[in-house]
């Protein structure tokens, strides 16, 4: 009776790797994209790394006008969603374009364009009445981002509901959960979802710089990204997207699609407690956890990877290992849990989607992706972080967590498809 | 199907800072569209704008709050205070765990982030304030608002231009489905700033007129854009068996059914969606098209726009045969608030048994339309339809619909329509 | 470098303009030795504060040494060992 919503498409543009066969050697072999920014001169700031992609847009078939009018987030969301329409054979699962919807996540939008774009109309700061008649004609594409999932659309030939969905760092996951709900209720029969984010901007960089949650080790920048070792000192801003084709399991099935894996389970909460802050405890992620677990129907014996938010903060890293032990008990224990923000950093809103490839890409090769840089566990993260080297195993379910500023806890279960796999 | 009701209003509009100003205002047709007066826009070829009259943020919000938050946050978190104490609800009313928060943003703190981003150009990165990590974004208000009320159950953000305070509304409805009891949702924006203002203009959809009785006409062969402007509404959704069960004193009206659709892009030869979402949406409702007692138009002020949505609307209601309003001829368009701002007026409509004009307008012939104008329209309201898009093709409708009308063929009419 | 002296008065001009008094707090009131979680001051809001006061006093603070200086006094020792 109820609709079950399957994963049939996957595009990654991630630092390091654009594509999903690039990108999942990458962290199989627990390779690192962090180093010193090369978009802008950082000297004058506090942490000076980032994990930036090398992304030619015209070499990734980008028209002159497509990179004229789109930010560097749109711009990614798009070469990504191109990637896993290919991959899922779109024209062939849709035969309605009303029936197909769009989500993108964000989490700052068009920043990149923004920030420029001050500099410029403002002439560097001096004029508050910044200069209209300076102005890029698609400046309000920036003002108001919806334009991560117009393009999505213009490029799927999306009629259905289609949104931006901007739930700060947990976008990524709440933007792919969305589309399940709109697929589970009947709006839609597919959704192109996914999430972007491109930020890495002065402007960002000097908001992370006043609040010290980036890290200022700046002299290995390669070994910059440290999640659950006792010498890190903050995140690694990053870059990216990743968006997915969801289908209909049943829609799917029945044209003998390649089904990745079964979005289960999802749940959200917030602490109600700080914009920024976590408290140690991770009650209300724990409780996101155990909502995505029993709407799943699982038990939490069946969960055999998590897939970290794993940002690298000593608050991040010790309130979600507490959320593990709170949701999973001794489970929490025995199963392998890692963070790729220690090889891609960390993309704001786009790093919840490009979680979930990883972990259904996980499920499809029976591997665990390492946590890279992971060499003096601080003790007080004692679960098994499957340092440095991934791990072959049999993975049939993964658990995908965020944490977000605004409080959002997000967590997805991802489960092998019956009968048919990938 | 549980049904989703509202039980609080709140809302900060340049006619009315409060409810029941607002709501005075826009029966007596009184506009709220003047000079700009956050900044001086004498430079600027648009120069009106909407603007909440007689808000002092530190009359309402502590001061702790102050320094970290833009003025539509600020504005967003006293309408939130107001709706949850006309429900007569607090963070203790259900558990932590089951209410949350759904809004609507468009251009997140706008005129927190120009003033950063001067620092950072002008100064030098070590002047950006540690608040500009969220201040801005576009989760601020949802975040914040969830931080001061307690609420700790899913919440969201969307951000879908005009059409985002539908969609919110629609996603709270969502999240009380699956089993919370209460959602704060709806919209509260604003990007009056000069930073923001130059992006209006980009948009090509600003009024460049300087007299507030012309500047934004719908519907009027003299339509040439809109006037933009800043507030919204926050109203308080519940799960009717729960708002039952606590005693709640009053609810204004059910959200009944919604849609949204995308239009395909210009030149593929294919029909806009607004028909379809129109058409979707009262098949969710439960409604007929004849049920429908009034319709809140989304109203672009431009001519192209303007001719889709009549056509939109003539084509599902038949021309001329519901009556068509456009209350936000007095506010301006309030993009992730103005939508919520029409729900609410739609609540209120129905309460009261009558339908606010849309001022100014001198309704084009050739569109098949019946426009209220002239003065507010006394009618028994039970089903109100509310429409907003959002600029590159985003659709959304909402079905409201007075307390206790509840069809039974709801779910059999939506059947139907996805069997067909 | 030299620099401005900074009083009680000064920092608590600064904590005000940076993160604003919480309710029932008064800072004209016996603070020095109150820690500024009592004062109702979280860790955002020590950070605007002591951004502000390194570009107003020029003075630069190192991290660590910043998030132990707990209560008005030590901070205004540390700023005036800087």
């Amino acid at each position: 009776m109820s609709r079950r919503v399957a994963i049939v498409g996957v595009g990654v543009v991630a630092p390091g790797a654009i594509g999903t066969k690039e990108f999942w050697s990458m962290l199989t072999e627990g390779r690192t994209a962090t180093r010193k920014i090369t978009f802008f001169d950082p000297s004058r700031f506090r942490s000076r790394v980032a994990a930036e992609i090398d992304f030619d847009p015209a070499a990734n078939g980008l028209t002159p006008q497509e990179i004229r009018r789109m930010d560097r987030g749109v711009q990614l969301a798009v070469v990504a969603a191109r990637e896993a329409m290919a991959d899922a054979d779109l024209a062939l699962a849709v035969t309605d374009p009303t029936r197909v919807g769009v989500t993108i996540g964000t989490a700052v939008g068009a920043t990149m364009g923004l920030d420029q774009e001050y500099n410029v109309v403002s002439d560097s700061g001096r004029l508050h009445l910044v200069d209209h008649e300076y102005a890029v004609p698609h400046l309000y594409d920036y003002l108001v981002p919806t334009s991560f999932a117009r393009e999505v659309a213009w490029a799927a030939g999306a009629e259905g509901p289609t949104a931006v969905v901007s739930t700060g760092c947990t976008s990524g996951l709440d933007s792919v959960a969305h589309a399940v709900d709109l697929i589970r209720e009947g709006s839609a029969d597919v959704m192109v979802a996914g999430a972007s984010d491109a930020p890495i901007s002065p402007i960002t960089l000097a908001c992370f710089d006043a609040i010290k949650a980036t890290t200022p080790r700046n002299d290995d920048p390669e070994h910059a990204s440290r999640p659950f070792d006792a010498n890190r000192a903050g995140f690694v801003l990053g870059e990216g997207s990743a968006i997915f084709i969801l289908e209909e399991l049943g829609h799917a099935q029945a044209r003998g699609a390649r089904i990745y894996a079964e979005i289960a389970g999802f749940g959200s909460r917030c602490n109600a407690f700080h914009m920024t802050g976590l408290r140690p405890d991770g009650a209300e992620m724990a409780e996101a956890i155990t909502a995505a677990l029993t709407e799943a129907r699982l038990d939490v014996s069946a969960v055999d990877y998590i897939n970290a938010h794993g940002s690298g903060t000593r608050q991040n890293d010790r309130h979600e290992t507490a959320a593990f032990k709170l949701s999973l008990g001794h489970r929490a224990y025995e199963v392998p849990v890692s963070s790729i923000k220690s090889m891609i950093g960390h993309s704001l809103g786009a790093i919840g989607s490009i979680e979930i490839a990883a972990s259904v890409l996980a499920i499809q090769n029976n591997v665990v992706p390492p946590t890279a840089n992971l060499d003096s566990p601080d003790p007080e993260c004692d679960l098994d972080y499957v340092p440095k080297v991934a791990r072959e195993q049999r993975v049939d379910t993964v658990l995908s967590v965020g944490s977000g500023f605004g409080g959002f806890q997000s967590a997805m279960v991802l489960r092998r498809a019956d009968g048919r796999a990938a | 199907m549980t049904s989703s009701v509202i039980t609080g209003i709140g809302v900060v509009a340049p006619n009315g800072l409060g409810t029941e100003e607002y709501w005075g205002a826009a029966l007596a047709g009184t506009s709220g569209i003047g000079p700009v007066g956050r900044f001086d826009a004498s430079g600027y070829p648009a120069r009106l704008s909407g603007e909440v009259p007689g808000f002092a943020a530190e009359e309402h919000l502590p001061s702790r709050l102050l320094p970290q938050t833009d003025h539509m946050t600020r504005l967003a978190l006293v309408a939130a205070d107001w709706a949850l104490r006309d429900a007569g609800v607090d963070g203790e009313t259900f558990p932590a765990l089951d209410m949350g928060v759904v809004t609507a943003a468009s251009a997140g703190g706008f005129e927190f982030g120009q003033r950063e981003l001067e620092r950072l150009w002008g100064q030098g990165n070590e002047y950006v304030s540690a608040y500009q990590s969220f201040a801005w974004f576009y989760a601020v208000n949802t975040g914040q608002i969830s931080i001061r009320n307690g609420m700790k159950g899913p919440s969201g953000v969307l951000v879908n231009d005009q059409a985002g305070g539908l969609d919110a509304i629609a996603q709270a409805r969502r999240q009380l489905r699956r089993g919370s009891k209460l959602i704060i949702t709806g919209g509260v924006d604003g990007s009056i700033c000069p930073w923001g203002w130059i992006g209006h203009i980009a948009s090509g959809q600003l009024s460049t007129s300087e007299d507030p009785a012309t500047a934004y006409l719908p519907f009027d062969s003299r339509a040439a854009g809109h006037v933009t402007g800043e507030g919204g509404a926050i109203l308080i959704m519940e799960d009717a068996a729960a708002a039952r069960a606590r005693g709640a004193s009053h609810v204004y009206g059910e959200i009944a059914g919604y849609a949204a659709t995308f239009d395909p892009r210009a030149g593929r030869g294919r029909e806009p969606g607004l028909r379809r979402a129109i058409e979707i949406a009262l098949a969710d409702a439960g409604a007929a098209a004849g049920d429908v007692d009034v319709v809140f138009a989304d109203a672009a002020g431009l001519p192209e726009p303007d001719r889709a949505e009549a056509a939109a609307i003539a084509a599902v209601f038949g021309p001329g045969s519901v009556p068509v309003t456009a209350p936000k001829t007095m506010t301006g368009r309030l993009h992730a608030g103005g939508a919520a701002v029409d729900v609410a007026t739609a609540l209120l409509a129905i309460r009261d048994g009558i339908v606010p004009p849309t001022v100014n307008v001198r309704p084009a012939p050739d569109y098949p339309i019946e426009l209220v104008t002239g003065g507010p329209l006394r009618l028994p309201v039970r089903v109100a339809v509310v429409i907003a898009r959002g600029l590159g093709g985003f659709n959304s409708v909402l079905v409201v619909r007075a307390p206790g009308e509840a069809t039974d063929n709801a779910n059999e009419i939506k059947g139907a329509i996805h069997a067909a | 470098m030299p620099h401005k002296t900074i009083e009680l008065t000064d920092l608590c001009r600064v904590l005000r303009e940076s993160a604003g008094v919480g309710a029932g707090i008064d800072l004209d009131g016996e603070i020095l030795d109150v820690t500024f979680e009592d004062l109702g001051y979280d860790s955002i809001a020590m950070l605007e504060t002591g951004a502000r006061l390194s570009r107003e006093y020029g003075v630069a603070i190192e991290d660590d040494a910043f998030s132990e200086a707990t209560t008005p006094r030590k901070l205004l020792d540390l700023i005036g060992a800087a």
